[in-house]
């Protein structure tokens, strides 16, 4: 008995009863394509997370306060005033593996024009600060080491704010805005970035040499925050040990003591954004092998009702010639083609599922091809498992008891 | 009858059921022997062994004891896949209620055992397949469905699938059961060509009205042979045109 001619009598008892087979078929469908969309979708959203990252920043290295303890009682970090402009013209001078440092402080403010208004956020940087945090000027310039030395009133705008306080087509560039009380010039326009992997608006924003937010909006002498480049991936790690010795010794804190201050790489929020959504992929991916298993559940059931149905069939194969392995093998490969052609239209579904999903959600379209074999080959052992038994029992009929079955 | 061709030879052949605790002794020593081109007819009433003896002649159950030989083999302590060949090779059955593959056109139900045979490619099992089918006269219904053909048609296709790997022996089981009396003699007289085409046949049957269209008769009662008689054949054709008029409708 070959295999073409076992493939065309399973095919053709398939053939026979097409409701049935598509039926036992639906399953493995539902299960294959949830399966895949998962995967796919999941892949895409880690990626998406890692692009919206990486568009954070060029190898960014972030240098936050840290929450203190004193006698005990821990103080929030918006308390902490441990970070001051020292300590970045510190790491400009001595970290060998960091390119670009700029201090940020920003702070929350009402912007108006004229009769227009928006609260929008302002953040307070030095003239790297653009480079490092990738954004580009769409027109206009960027502010100079002059400005931040003059405390000087001017500042670059997203596209968000100016969709929001200028006319269509009006030139935003050399207008004077204010935010709360303090007028300012708008030097330049930020091209767009969109949404980062948390939903927020990236193009809400107005860039300012930070003294001037220091001086004129906060009144502090302390900053929020340090944004810098590693000079490569490579050496990101290097670099946050330069930066964390450096404000070690910049802060006095004796050896052992707890550091006043957090460094985080890109690379290790990467990570952390990718566990958070490989876990909920995983859980996802769990549930979709659950209906997957159901989708076998229902191909065993009908594989044992179809066996019982045609009792007289095997009966009548039996009594012409048939061997005992060609009924167990014509089932077996009865339901592997099952699972097979199901697992192949599932395939197709999750593919298109996740390629509509992710168009809706914006997210980027990743095919993960080790899942799709993995899911193939679990189709064909399915299949195998789920017919096994079935077969079995069909290969086990009494011809004559079988002839005689009404 | 000379020994070397006898298709079938059976000695002291019995056949015991065990129910429960009760033993049922369907055949109690039957002895006969048919040889290359006879038409034989198995008769008795209900319960005296027929089928039991059919299924032990065509291999799908085995004697509890005596000898069976076909085509000069010996059937005793053969493997399951060894009857399966020679049920493959050697028989071809014929059964009261036809046995045909649902929703599968006549030429493939009369393919079927040819799938079995290694042997025989795709387009000689064809070419068999339309060859049968031609004999029992249905060459122009060849891609129908059974249910689109009457009972009298799903039988010859039946009776085509039974001569299609060319066997030494036809089987049929109460092959007319299902039938009327003008398509029973049609039947009848279906095997009386075949039979005069050299084709070796035995029947069971219970009526002695289809009984006469064969050329030897064996009685079974009670598991034993009760008479084992040849007869003058009668011809069916004659029989199909003596029938009156009326039973035309
Ligand atoms: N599988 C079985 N188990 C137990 N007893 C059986 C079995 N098959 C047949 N018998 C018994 O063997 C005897 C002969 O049965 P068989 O079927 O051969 O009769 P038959 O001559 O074909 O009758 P009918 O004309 O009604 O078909 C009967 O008494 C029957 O009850
Ligand atoms: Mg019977």
């Amino acid at each position: 008995m070959d295999i073409l001619n076992l493939i065309r009598i399973s095919a053709k008892a398939l053939m026979r009863n097409k409701t049935r087979t598509a039926l036992s078929m639906l399953g493995i469908v539902i299960g294959i394509a949830a399966v895949i969309a998962v995967v796919n979708l999941g892949e895409g959203l880690k990626q998406s997370t890692a692009n919206q990252l990486s568009d954070m920043g060029t190898n960014l290295i972030m240098v936050m306060r840290a929450n203190q303890r004193r006698g005990g009682v821990s103080m929030g970090s918006s308390n902490v005033q441990s970070l001051k402009v020292h300590d970045c013209e510190l790491i400009a001078k001595n970290a060998k593996n960091v390119t670009l440092v700029s201090p940020v402080v920003n702070s929350g403010g009402q912007l108006v024009n004229g009769s227009k208004n928006w609260s929008g956020t302002v953040y307070g940087g030095s003239p790297d600060y653009l480079e490092i945090r990738k954004y580009e000027i769409a027109t206009g310039v960027n502010f100079t080491d002059d400005d931040v030395k003059k405390y000087a009133k001017v500042g670059l705008i997203g596209q968000t704010i100016v969709e929001n306080l200028f006319d269509d087509g009006e030139d935003p560039i050399g207008k004077i805005i204010r935010v709360g009380n303090m007028p300012f010039k708008v030097i330049g326009t930020l091209k767009e970035k969109g949404q980062n992997s948390m939903g927020m608006d990236q193009d809400d924003l107005v860039v300012m040499p930070y003294s001037t937010v220091q001086k004129r909006m906060l009144g502090q002498d302390f900053i929020q925050q340090i944004v810098c480049s590693a000079a490569s991936e490579n050496v990101a790690e290097a670099a946050v040990e330069e930066i964390e010795s450096i404000l070690r010794a910049s802060h006095k804190i004796p050896e052992g003591g707890d550091d006043d201050f957090e460094v985080r790489t890109q690379q290790e929020m990467l990570e952390m954004m990718s566990s958070m959504t490989g876990m909920i992929t995983t859980v996802l991916v769990a549930i979709a092998l659950i209906s997957l298993l159901v989708g076998c559940i229902g191909i065993m059931n009908i594989m044992y009702v179809t066996v019982t149905e045609r009792t007289k069939e095997i009966g009548l194969r039996m009594s012409i010639g048939a061997k005992n392995s060609a009924i167990l093998m014509q089932f077996l490969t009865e339901s592997i083609i099952l699972s097979l052609i199901g697992g192949v239209i599932g395939l197709l579904l999750g593919l298109l599922l996740s390629y509509v999903v992710s168009l809706f959600m914006s997210l980027p379209y990743v095919v993960n091809v080790m899942w799709m074999v993995i899911a193939f080959v679990s189709c064909a052992v399915l299949g195998l498992i789920s017919g096994f038994f079935p077969a079995l029992k069909a290969s086990r009929t009494d011809p004559i008891n079988a002839l005689r079955y009404e | 009858m000379s020994a070397q061709n006898s298709i079938i030879k059976v000695e002291n052949l019995k056949r015991t059921f065990v129910v429960g605790s009760e033993e049922v002794h369907a055949l109690k020593g039957v002895s006969f022997e048919i040889c290359q081109g006879e038409f034989v007819s198995i008769m008795g009433s209900s319960g005296s062994g027929k089928s039991t003896l059919l299924n032990i002649l065509g291999c799908l159950d085995q004697p509890t004891s005596g000898e069976y030989l076909i085509d000069g083999i010996s059937v005793r302590e053969r493997t399951k896949n060894e009857l399966s060949d020679i049920r493959n090779r050697k028989i071809g059955f014929v059964f009261q209620s036809y046995n045909l593959l649902p929703r599968t056109s006549a030429l493939e139900n009369v393919e079927l055992p040819l799938v079995y045979n290694p042997d025989v490619s795709h387009r000689e099992r064809r070419e068999k397949a339309q060859h049968a089918l031609e004999l029992v006269g249905l060459k122009d219904r060849m891609e129908h469905m059974p249910n689109q053909l009457s009972g009298g048609q799903q039988q010859r296709v039946a009776i085509a699938r039974a001569l299609v790997n060319d066997p030494v022996i036809v089987l049929a089981d109460e092959a007319t059961g299902n039938l009327d009396t003008r398509t029973s003699y049609e039947i009848m007289s279906l095997f009386q060509n075949l039979h005069e085409q050299g084709k070796t046949i035995a029947f069971v049957t219970h009526e002695s009205d289809i009984a006469v269209f064969t050329s030897r008769t064996i009685f079974l009662r009670d598991g034993h042979i009760l008479r084992d008689e040849s007869v003058a054949t009668k011809s069916a054709a004659e029989a199909l045109a003596a029938l009156p008029k009326e039973n035309d409708y």
